[in-house]
């Protein structure tokens, strides 16, 4: 059992500074728990405070039922990866990953087995007698990897583990860690993943569960697909998805949504969504879910610029003084009417609407068909 | 076609021309710059050659020129300087400085490590105002502390022994190197140390395991400087050795000067020369490190 739980967990610095506000987060055994936000959203601290290098100033950390406020790291079950390997540089591969056990004062041929094994999962085993300095980036992140999973832990804890790599390096590990991932679920071991990132893409293809924070607080907890259907605020909507949502404030009237001087009827679908009706609302929009159409309810929009991207089109258009990002067919793009004005339909489906007081997403009741 | 060849024929042939003309300037320049750098080198060095030219000269051939290739080299200077005056040769006055040399530098470099580590990585009460008198004692001429602490010595009974000339020094005394290390320590990303722990280390156990070695070139900095300090220290022994076999070489070196009626030159320089030996084999041997250690020290100082 190695479940992960953050009471009412706060962090302030020098007293004057807060930076964590009262997280309650529930990490079940054997999940893939993805902490994702802009830099300076606490998430590092966070997973910091959870390993015990930084102080809890409030709140409380419960790890496999005990609570580990005064623990010291090495006795919290968990293991870390840093965003820089942090390898010791005068140690072989052999010796940094034999590192943990051999300060536990294990027998020598248990350490020599270890190693073997973990070496063996990763890859690793012709660096295992190189110094951190003689491995490429990717070869010092899987012996990072390997010095965590060589601990056998109940908590692995990712800290921007693969922002120093290059992109096709980035993509591969994440698959690999996803894998070993579930490799080790299968063998019965069950690790619990927190995994740190700031990007996205990180973050919906690895995790099972992803708590999208901000500023210190807490904005959503959900599973990739939920964040991405039903994002629950204005910041989780603009975070999560590639090209951005558009986001364009207007006004609710009747069932009708205005916008300078166009009017979007939205549908008596998302009217049984609403929860409320607020009167200054912020539509989101992805822009996958536009349609190029030549009649019909649509926002009329004049052509900026169309990013070609091989498949589709990523077109740049300015509606009403808002720009516009929408994602359309290669083909679609190129059967348009020769023209400098699109005509683009939402679909009222995927529609969003956005308290603007409060950014809350008020379409999300009832929504069961988008919240899958 | 023919007319765009030409004028890159032509530009050519000016560009090869720059380029002769420029390789030939950077050979000149190059060379004038080597002469000078040599001329003001020989210089600077010439009265080490000098002395170590006239260790074998008699003593009578010394004074005769500004010369340093001795004419009828002998090594007498040396046969006669090991003996010296006194009934210990110099080489008990060798072992003598080794006695103090050994603990000063072993002990400065563990007790100098485990301030430096507390200062730059631990939080504790007082930490800012200890720190700040670390400092002060740096800015603190040496001048102003002799007669108290020949006071203190003289009271706890060590005067005549090496312990006055290595103990405070052993215990940290030495705020330069402990704010050299401080320094070299914060520019250290502390990751390691942070793996360290979550890897089960206590703090003693990532001082030595990690924090020393990478330290490396930071305390072969701080050995040699107290070897080379201590070696050439002659106030310290002057103050507190007073008996004749308890002299390291810096003072031993003095006695040959003033103990003989006619100043024996030849052993006084033959004697210079085998003093100042040990230092530099040890600085050539570890001048890798050494400047290593003193640029990233310095780096973020």
């Amino acid at each position: 059992m190695a479940q992960v739980q953050l009471k009412n967990l706060e962090k302030t610095y020098n007293n004057t500074n807060k930076v964590v506000h009262g997280l309650n987060l529930d990490v079940h055994d054997g999940e893939f728990m993805v902490l994702v936000g802009p830099s300076g959203c606490a998430k590092s601290t966070t997973l910091r405070m959870i390993a015990g290098l930084e102080e809890i100033t409030a709140g409380d950390i419960i790890i496999g039922g005990q609570r580990v406020n005064d623990l010291s790291p090495s006795k919290r079950q968990i293991a870390m990866v840093f965003q820089n390997y942090a390898l010791y540089p005068h140690m072989k591969v052999r010796g940094n990953l034999s590192f943990g056990l051999r300060i536990a004062g294990r027998p020598k041929a248990e350490i020599a087995a270890a190693v073997d094994n973990v070496a063996a999962i990763l890859e690793i085993e012709p660096l295992l007698d190189r110094l951190p300095k003689q491995l490429s980036g990717g070869q010092a992140q899987r012996v990072a990897l390997g010095r965590a999973l060589i601990k056998n832990p109940g908590v692995f804890l990712f800290d921007e583990p693969l922002s120093n790599l290059d992109a096709k390096l980035r993509a591969s590990m994440r698959v690999r860690i996803t894998d070993l991932h579930r490799q080790l679920k299968a063998d019965g071991s069950s690790p619990t993943v927190v995994y740190v990132t700031h990007d996205q893409t990180e973050a919906m293809t690895m995790g099972d569960r992803i708590c999208v924070m901000q500023a210190g607080h807490i904005m959503q907890v959900a599973t990739p697909k939920e964040l991405y259907n039903a994002p629950a605020n204005l910041f989780v909507a603009g975070f999560i998805g590639t090209p951005e949502m558009n986001l364009i404030d207007g006004a609710m009237e009747g069932g009708e949504f205005v916008m300078g001087g166009q009017r979007l009827a939205l549908g008596g679908e998302l009217h049984g969504r609403l929860s409320n009706q607020p009167n200054q609302a912020v539509l989101g929009i992805r822009p996958q879910q536009f349609s190029l159409v030549s009649e019909g309810p649509a926002l009329r929009a004049k052509l900026v610029n169309a990013e070609f991207m091989g498949h589709e089109v990523y077109m740049h258009t300015d509606c009403e003084g808002h720009r516009l990002i929408s994602v359309v067919g290669a083909a679609e793009f190129e059967a348009r009417a020769e023209s400098d004005v699109v005509r683009l339909r939402p679909d009222p489906k995927t529609i969003h609407i956005f308290d603007k007081s409060d950014g809350r997403n008020v379409s999300l009741h009832g929504g069961s068909s988008i919240a899958a | 076609m023919t007319d765009i060849h030409l004028p890159t024929t032509s530009i050519r042939i000016t560009d090869e021309a720059a380029a002769a003309k420029r390789a030939r300037m950077d050979l000149i320049s190059s060379v004038v710059r080597y002469a000078l750098l040599f001329g003001v080198g020989f210089l600077m060095l010439y009265p080490l050659i000098w002395l170590v030219g006239a260790s074998f000269k008699t003593n009578s051939e010394i004074f005769s020129g500004a010369g340093f290739l001795p004419q009828s080299p002998t090594v007498e200077g040396y046969v006669q300087g090991w003996q010296t005056s006194t009934p210990y040769t110099f080489g008990r006055f060798f072992w003598n400085s080794f006695l103090i040399i050994l603990p000063k530098v072993i002990g400065t470099a563990i007790s100098c490590t485990m301030v430096a580590y507390a200062f730059a990585r631990f939080d504790f009460p007082f930490k800012k105002i200890l720190f700040g008198s670390v400092i002060a004692v740096l800015l603190l001429p040496n001048v102003v502390t002799r007669i108290p602490q020949y006071i203190l010595f003289r009271d706890l009974g060590w005067l005549d022994s090496f312990l006055p000339l290595w103990v405070p020094s052993a215990l940290a005394g030495d705020a330069f190197f402990v704010f050299m290390l401080v320094q070299f320590l914060r520019s250290l990303p502390t990751d390691m140390e942070e793996a360290a722990r979550v890897d089960g280390a206590n703090s003693l156990q990532t001082l030595v395991f990690i924090v020393v070695p990478m330290l490396g070139p930071a305390l072969v900095s701080v050995c040699l400087f107290q070897f080379m300090w201590t070696m050439n220290d002659f106030l310290g022994p002057l103050i507190y050795i007073s008996s004749v076999d308890k002299y390291p070489v810096s003072l031993a070196l003095k006695l040959s000067i003033d103990t003989t009626e006619a100043f024996e030159w030849n052993r006084i320089l033959a004697m210079s020369v085998l003093t100042i030996t040990p230092a530099l084999v040890v600085f050539f041997a570890a001048q890798r490190y050494f400047i290593e250690g003193i640029s990233a020290g310095g780096r973020k100082g």
